[in-house]
């Protein structure tokens, strides 16, 4: 297909974009509403730390303030986090099994444009009276108690969003286990794509519960259901729990992958193996099973009672023996090695520091008794905004700058990255860690202002500082995106000439089949071992032959734009508006019907011929 | 010699005070234990950072050496070194003995903590206090005194109060963060637990501890603030006589009191209590009980308690309290009528 390398008109582009089925584009997708959403959200945090930068402040409104917090952090999880883990999940996870697509190539742009619908659903509730308020835990006391539409908007976005990262991880599960190259086993798969797998697999069961949640509350909004109406008999403890129940193994789906992304860092630019890979393995897959054993530690102030807080409390403790397991490994990974300081590897050794921080605050917390006292306070805010800035976000950061030329061909400036590195760094720290002792000085969370006297003064304006350097270090990387794609200089298969992995044995970035020949894989880093007996690439496992690619379709996106549609109808109808019904019946046709299409249309895909891909041989590699 | 010791005095006192300015507020922060719980909670807290500045320390030397002495210097390349059982077993073993160190103390203080058994005795002399949280306004409920008061915690220092507590609402969080950790007030059903209160601790903090609402409630769930007011236990007794003393709504005395208490009969006292009996069901208790109103020491919580504030209130209890449930539900009140009705509530005392 000779339509890759052709100069497109914008109009082309975007329809080539709004169609596709391969996994590098949808990834560039993710990379992008990943990326919008994360900067909305950050401007919501800059407004919170506006706010909050000096006592009895009135820069925002007490009932306004809660619907930013609310957007903040729901927009950061669900809509900043969780798709910027997918885009490098997409872009790389593919490419390091040796597969030339993921499983369900159609399900993956669905997957996508749910995600995406459902995000812009949400945000679009600043517009319509208001956005949700009832934090992004939305307790169900307060969330029923809340007033106009914003909870709904909530509810009905993430039910659709939701529902893109189920399938989505569902199709990651089908892809590593079915489509890894010959010689892939799972104990020579790459960090990442281990990660990938632990993830999805956590994905797979903890958004179910979160979906029953939402459905009760939806049933509870919309149609006077009694699921957490304490007057009518119905309990909102349960929602705490099925919210946990999905919302803590949710942390370890943002944090697993940003561990991958740092076990393939570190290995690389140290020029050494990953220490002790296979309790890096076994590490992750206890992480992911014991994080479904601890949510009730978001609960030790329900009032539960000694028996059930004192188990969750031990369980909770014992994640920190696998979590401190990965800390060591990376440590002496790096030990001995030949340590490259390039942006990623800032991130990666920033990382460590900082992740240990936010890591011995989560055993304190783990610590029952003494989290009476932290629970609900600045000490909590500063623990997962350590875990989740100084974990998630710098691998996201450290991932952007080490995959960019691997997506896009070029890579980032690296003094700018490095400038990135250091504001961002140093504005993290300044922001948060001084909230430890806010917490412990006696702050509750989510406070819209508070009282001069309280001893509260300088340490939250020494925060707000902090939040000046972390935008700036956005700025600089936007910057650096922009004149990085401006003088656009084409990079080989390894840009970063210490590539471990298969994706570096690619041109970057991979034609759209990926893999002309598949590679045999020898062992883990497979691209390194190869490198190391001297050869160009990878030996192919298999001979010169036609590829089966799937045909683009616009149907992922008018099935989620049906429930786009639909949810509105649905939100609307409690207003008893009478176009609401109407509206919502056309959005279930849109659905249904592009669904109708999708099953009834035999769609076999095409096949590349193995004569093309000899032309392509022939005229040299593509930069 | 003598100057010296001055000095050195001085310097001693100095770092003393930025120590303990670290260390928060003597009536709001958890670093300033000021009650059995608290005492527990803080010990808690100090064993686990030692141990986890221990593992920071151990990870930062590591880390250290890592980033100085295996820099890049040439291109060659490392051995590849795939792990070492040794030092694995080292790294998985001993996080578990820390962590068992740090799990038995937890376990043991999770169940004291949670130990409410005195409550429950018949003929228990242990004070037990009902605590009603409300969309931005506390309620406090001495049931074996037969009192209700608002806004202000009265309790006696050096022995166990035991607490009850409930919301009529939303959820919202009963903390005291000096005297302990806080624990939920969830709408279907009480929690239980107990806090003390040491009375050397507690004049160091004025003898007014604040609390705080610690669950996001609403707009104003940042200024859901009360207070704690400890006195002796003969102090309390005296007070908690005091309080039941009042009978009636008590007369204003000055004619401009009494204006206000007509204006109160009509406009607020469908909502207001002036008698601290609890004859009315907790449903029907829409907000604070004001029989000891003057002698409280912040007006809705978090204004300074002067008649100007309390006429602010007056005026838009909106603008102080955003979500508030008492705006709108009473007239627009002219100047006169402000005057004289923040001249009844002044009066309203029950202590002499």
């Amino acid at each position: 297909m000779s339509t890759y390398a052709q100069k497109k008109g914008f109009g082309a582009t975007l329809w080539d974009f709004l169609t596709t089925v391969d996994h590098k584009k949808i990834a560039i997708l993710y990379l992008i509403a990943g990326g919008f959403f994360f900067v909305i959200g950050g401007l919501e945090a800059v407004f919170i730390r506006i706010q909050l930068a000096v006592p009895n402040n009135d820069f925002v409104s007490a009932g306004l303030f809660n619907e930013i917090i609310t957007m903040h952090g729901t927009t950061m999880i669900f809509l900043a986090a969780m798709p910027l883990v997918f885009a490098f999940m997409n872009a790389v996870m593919p490419l390091q099994i040796g597969a030339r697509d993921v499983a369900f190539p159609f399900v993956n742009a669905l997957g996508f444009w749910l995600f995406f619908f459902g995000g812009v659903f949400l945000n679009l509730s600043w517009f319509f009276d208001g956005a949700p308020d009832a934090g992004w835990t939305s307790y169900a006391s307060l969330a029923m108690a809340s007033k106009g539409h914003g909870v709904d908007f909530y509810v009905l976005g993430l039910q659709i969003s939701g529902l893109g990262t189920l399938i989505g991880g569902i199709n990651f599960l089908v892809t590593i286990i079915n489509m890894r190259a010959p010689g892939m086993t799972y104990m020579r798969m790459p960090l990442f794509t281990w990660t990938t797998f632990v993830t999805s697999a956590l994905i797979l069961f903890a958004f179910p519960p979160l979906t029953v949640g939402l459905v009760l509350m939806l049933f509870d909004r919309m149609f006077g259901s009694n699921f957490f109406v304490t007057t009518m008999g119905g309990n909102t403890v349960i929602w705490e729990h099925l919210f946990w129940i999905f919302g803590h193994p949710e942390v370890y789906i943002l944090i697993l992958p940003a561990f991958g992304i740092f076990s393939e860092i570190m290995p690389m630019f140290s020029r050494k193996r990953l220490f002790g890979y296979s309790s890096m393995v076994f590490a992750t897959v206890l992480i992911g099973f014991l994080g479904f054993m601890v949510w009730a530690h978001h609960m030790f102030t329900t009032g539960l009672g000694p028996v059930a807080n004192a188990i969750f409390a031990v369980a909770t403790m014992a994640i920190a023996v696998p979590t401190g397991i990965k800390i060591f490994n990376w440590l002496l990974t790096m030990w001995g090695g030949s340590v490259k300081f390039t942006t990623p590897m800032h991130y990666a050794i920033a990382f460590i520091p900082s992740f240990v921080a936010g890591g011995v605050t989560g055993v304190m917390l783990a610590v029952a008794a003494a989290d009476y006292q932290y629970h609900d306070t600045y000490f909590v805010v500063a623990h997962f905004h350590y875990v989740i800035v100084g974990g998630v976000v710098f691998a996201l950061l450290a991932g952007t700058h080490l995959y960019w030329p691997k997506m896009f061909g070029t890579m980032l400036n690296e003094t700018l990255g490095k400038i990135t590195f250091w504001l961002f760094f140093i504005g993290f720290h300044m922001t948060f860690f001084i909230q430890h002792f806010l917490g412990l000085w006696g702050m509750p969370r989510r406070v819209f202002t508070y009282l001069p006297g309280q001893g509260f003064e300088t340490s939250n304006l020494i925060s707000s500082l902090g939040a000046v350097f972390m935008s700036l270090a956005v700025l600089v990387l936007l910057y650096n995106i922009i004149m990085t794609s401006v003088k656009n200089v084409r990079v080989g298969n390894d840009p970063w000439g210490d590539g471990r992995t298969l994706e570096w044995s690619l041109p970057s970035p991979p034609p759209f089949y990926n893999f002309k020949q598949l590679p045999l894989v020898r062992g883990l880093d497979a691209y390194w071992l190869e490198k190391m007996e001297g050869k160009k690439g990878m030996t192919p496992a298999e001979p010169l032959g036609d590829i089966h690619m799937p045909n683009s379709s616009f149907l992922p996106f008018m099935m989620s734009f049906g429930l786009f549609v639909a949810a509105f109808g649905a939100l609307f109808n409690m207003d008893d508006k009478a176009w609401s019904i109407p509206v919502l019946i056309l959005g279930l046709l849109i659905t249904f019907g592009s669904m109708f299409i999708r099953s009834v249309k035999d769609d076999h895909g095409f096949h590349i011929h193995k004569e093309e891909l000899m032309d392509d041989e022939d005229k040299g590699v593509k930069a | 010699m003598k100057r010296l010791a001055k000095w050195r005095l001085i310097s001693i006192f100095a770092i003393l005070s930025l120590i303990l300015s670290g260390c928060g507020e003597p009536f709001l922060s958890t670093l300033r234990p000021a009650g059995e719980v608290a005492d527990i909670q803080y010990d808690l807290m100090k064993l686990s950072t030692w141990i986890m500045v221990g593992v920071i320390a151990v990870v930062m030397v590591i880390f250290f050496i890592v980033l100085f002495k295996f820099r890049r210097k040439d291109e060659k390349i490392p051995k590849q070194v795939e792990g070492s059982h040794k030092l694995e077993i080292i790294w998985t073993v001993v996080p578990i003995l820390l962590l068992l160190i740090l799990a038995v103390p937890t376990v043991a203080a999770t169940f004291k903590l949670a130990d409410v058994s005195p409550m429950d005795k018949e003929d228990s002399d242990a004070l037990v206090i009902n605590v009603r949280s409300n969309l931005y306004w506390w309620e406090f409920e001495y049931p074996d005194q037969g009192i209700v008061t608002g806004q202000d915690l009265v309790v006696p220092t050096d022995e166990k109060v035991y607490f009850n507590l409930i919301s009529s609402d939303v959820k919202h969080s009963f903390w005291v963060p000096a005297a302990g950790g806080k624990l939920d007030t969830n709408t279907e059903n009480v929690n239980k637990f107990w806090l003390e209160f040491d009375s050397a601790k507690a004049k160091e903090a004025g003898d007014l501890f604040y609390g705080k609402c610690a669950e996001l409630c609403g707009p104003s769930h940042a200024l859901m603030d009360f207070k704690v007011k400890t006195v002796s236990r003969a102090d309390f007794d005296s007070w908690v006589a005091d309080m039941k003393d009042v009978k009636e709504p008590a007369k204003a005395d000055t004619a401009l009191a009494q204006q206000g208490q007509e204006i109160f009969n009509k406009s607020c006292i469908s909502c207001h209590a002036v008698t601290p009996g609890n004859t009315t069901p907790p449903e029907a208790r829409f907000a604070p009980n004001l029989t000891n109103f003057g002698e409280r020491s912040r007006i809705a919580g978090v204004l300074d308690h002067n008649e100007d504030e309390l006429k602010n209130w007056l005026r838009t209890p909106e603008k102080y309290k955003p979500g508030n449930l008492m705006t709108d539900k009473y007239p627009q009140l002219s100047e006169e009528q402000l005057d004289a009705l923040t001249a009844y509530l002044m009066g309203l005392k029950v202590e002499e």
